[in-house]
């Protein structure tokens, strides 16, 4: 199985300052986007991540585990976390959090579309970031890209891995299709990514077809 | 003991007294018991004995976990609260409290009228006591374990009262009781016959408090023993009395926060709990609670902690008196911020999860903790983030989920062999076709915990034809006499 690494010349991307970017899942039950969001993370020792659900995406999409987040980074990972009931208490929590600069990040997940997050509240999570230094993180699931005030908007999803170097028939590092769709201050594209483990960043590639993925397994033992 | 036995009663687990039960505290051997009902004392559980021989002695005996932190700090409140007699209260020792009742018994009408005074509100609190009044401490302090009860004892008669006392009533520590002993010295009275040049050569190197001589001394009144009292926590209460019924307390809060946070500054302590009691004019009283992660003494955080609360309150038609307390506070001494007029930073994140807690509930924003256990969702002890910061879970050296469901999910799977990884799985009605899989992990159930029967797990990592990871398991294997074909759930997701 011979695959061109995507990875080789890495599209240089923008650092960016901290503001309000929306992550849009292609299904529901897909955990990329976490990985996405979690591989940008600036600094995770500087202080926890706050962790916002509101009831339903916690449901449909289970809760974070801080010992798997520890074996995506490579370091334990302070987090807090709040599971509300409403949206408008997932936007308020975010609201309050992000006055605060000792958060590494700050996510939220809102299942749908409810008619709280709009583009006022979008506006002000966007301003408060942008006046605090704290990145936040709307996880959207089961939602369409309606009227946002998001700096930045992704859609990401999993891509097949490449086999393991050790065991051809198991789940290698994770890649995942990322699609920025909707950006100020610099071009929308489409790109491969991965979690670097050694830089702790995310690393964009060019989006090449991969080899084709392993066929399903027949007969095994 | 008896601490207990009140809490067993107020949960409904009556009857308590006839029944075998000790409280248990772990040994460098396994647990000890620690302490014991009545009951399980005549069927031979005596504290000391490890708790396996003592469920050998007696079948039927219950046992506890013995919380002797919890045991002090009743024991200090008691002992504050027994400032009611007389001004001069202190813990003496486990289980023990010395007053000084010099010139308070005539308020109470003598000396054996405090006694029954004493032994009868104790009795109301579901306590038993044993009490003496000596003129030392000392004296009173053997009285009291080794008399009959309720004793009283007149200086005059000091010498005959307590001479036929074990030595061990002179407060000596297990070794010193046990070399007088060897040496023939029984009683108080055989201490005492010995010359006092022999005891003071015999014991020149023992400290004070194990010293024969320095406790015969205290006891008989040689030596002074003054009671060292600590001073009562300091209370803290802002009161707003108005002329007319108010509907709405909201204008008043910066005020009462003000007040309240004066207070506490001029004692250098914050805030850890406040509460909020309005008082009806019709006589009820309503309050609402909040509390705060770090204690702090800030009027507007304070003020915004009630934020959306005060709506719960019902005034009724009016209340016509407010008070904000500190129902819990603890010493705060003023600090420097950094020269650099940067903001405190763990001040910031302390505030933030004391609005959040005060909005939806102490129990609601949780961080994580570390356990010691393979079964994944074990290995997270949530606590809430109001607490101390628990230990983080450390890097796991096999992959694991960035999500979990909470509570696992069943899925129908096709396997090629029943012992081997799932080739296809259907899951919340849509159907993944498996691609790769790594697996399988084995995680066997904790015996020492889970109920008899329960299966153990065979995780398999797989990756579906769309390109996304789960986490699989298999709960049994055929054959192991636990149940029938083993179920498959689902049980979270990778990046």
């Amino acid at each position: 199985m011979k695959c061109a690494d995507p990875f080789a010349p890495a599209t240089p991307v923008p650092d960016r300052s901290p503001t309000l970017c929306e992550v849009f899942a292609l299904t529901p039950t897909d955990a990329a986007p976490t990985g996405f969001v979690l591989a940008q993370v600036p600094d995770p020792a500087r202080g926890p991540i706050l962790w916002v659900q509101d009831r339903l995406s916690r449901r449909e999409g289970g809760r974070p585990y801080a010992t798997g987040l520890a074996s995506l980074l490579r370091r334990p990972v302070q987090i807090l976390y709040l599971e509300a009931r409403r949206a408008v208490d997932v936007l308020w929590a975010m609201e309050e959090a992000l006055g605060c600069p000792a958060l590494a990040a700050v996510i939220g997940e809102v299942w749908g579309d409810p008619p709280a997050l709009d583009f006022t509240a979008t506006k002000r999570l966007a301003l408060r970031a942008e006046g605090s230094g704290v990145q936040a993180w709307l996880l959207r699931r089961a939602a369409r890209a309606d009227l946002s005030a998001a700096r930045e908007r992704w859609r990401v999803s999993g891509l097949p891995s490449p086999p393991a170097p050790d065991d051809l028939r198991a789940p290698g590092a994770p890649i995942w299709q990322a699609d920025l769709f909707r950006a100020r201050g610099r071009m929308p594209g489409a790109w491969v990514t991965r979690h670097d483990q050694g830089t702790g960043r995310l690393d964009f590639g060019h989006l090449t077809p991969l080899a084709d993925p392993a066929p399903p397994l027949r007969a095994l033992g | 003991m008896e601490r207990r036995l009140a809490l067993l009663a107020r949960r409904g687990h009556g009857g308590a007294d006839d029944m075998p039960f000790a409280l248990v505290l772990d040994g460098p051997h396994g647990p000890v018991v620690h302490a014991t009902t009545p009951a399980a004392e005549e069927a031979g559980v005596r504290p000391g004995l490890r708790a396996v021989d003592a469920r050998a002695v007696c079948p039927s005996l219950r046992v506890d976990e013995a919380d002797p932190r919890g045991d002090e700090a009743a024991l200090l409140d008691l002992a504050l609260w027994a400032r009611r007699w007389c001004p001069w209260t202190a813990v003496d020792g486990p289980g023990g409290i010395a007053m000084d009742v010099t010139g308070s018994t005539h308020l109470q009408g003598g000396e054996a009228a405090m006694l029954e005074e004493i032994g009868g509100r104790l009795a109301g609190l579901g306590l038993s006591c044993r009490l003496a009044i000596a003129p030392t401490r000392g004296a009173a302090w053997a009285l009291a374990r080794f008399g009959t009860g309720r004793e009283i004892c007149d200086a005059p008669d000091l010498a005959a009262r307590t001479g036929p006392l074990p030595v061990r009533a002179l407060r000596l520590g297990e070794d010193t009781a046990l070399l007088l002993r060897r040496l023939g010295i029984r009683t108080v009275d055989d201490l005492s016959a010995v010359p006092r040049l022999s005891l003071a050569r015999r014991f020149a190197r023992a400290e004070a408090g194990d010293n024969p001589l320095v406790r015969l001394d205290q006891m008989m009144g040689r030596l002074p023993e003054p009671l060292h009292c600590p001073d009562e926590p300091p209370r803290f209460l802002a009161r707003a009395v108005l002329s007319e019924p108010m509907l709405d307390p909201t204008p008043l809060l910066p005020a009462l926060a003000g007040e309240l946070c004066a207070m506490l500054a001029a004692k250098g302590f914050g805030a850890r709990r406040v509460m909020l009691a309005l008082f009806r004019s019709d006589g009820a009283v309503s309050s609402v609670e909040a509390a705060t992660a770090r204690a702090t003494r800030d009027p507007l955080h304070l003020a915004r902690l009630f934020e959306g609360k005060l709506e719960r309150l019902d005034p009724g038609f009016g209340f016509d008196l407010v008070t904000l307390g500190a129902t819990g506070a603890e010493e705060l001494r003023s600090r420097q911020p950094g020269l650099d007029s940067r903001r405190d930073e763990g001040e910031e994140l302390a505030r933030f999860v004391d609005r959040v807690s005060a909005r939806f509930g102490p129990q609601a924003l949780l961080r994580p903790g570390f356990q010691e256990s393979h079964i994944p969702e074990r290995r997270e002890a949530w606590t809430p983030a109001l607490g101390p910061q628990p230990p983080l879970p450390p890097v796991p050296h096999a992959p694991r989920p960035l999500r979990l469901f909470d509570p696992p999910e069943e899925v129908q799977v096709v396997y090629a062999v029943p012992e081997g990884p799932p080739a296809q799985f259907v899951w919340r009605r849509m159907t993944h076709r498996v691609t790769r899989f790594a697996g399988p992990e084995r995680i066997a159930p904790e015996w020492w915990r889970d109920r008899p029967g329960t299966r153990l797990r065979d995780y398999y990592r797989v990756e579906d034809h769309t390109g996304r990871r789960f986490w699989l398991y298999r709960e049994g294997v055929v054959g192991d006499g636990r149940g029938g074909t083993p179920r498959w759930f689902m049980h979270g997701a990778f990046a």
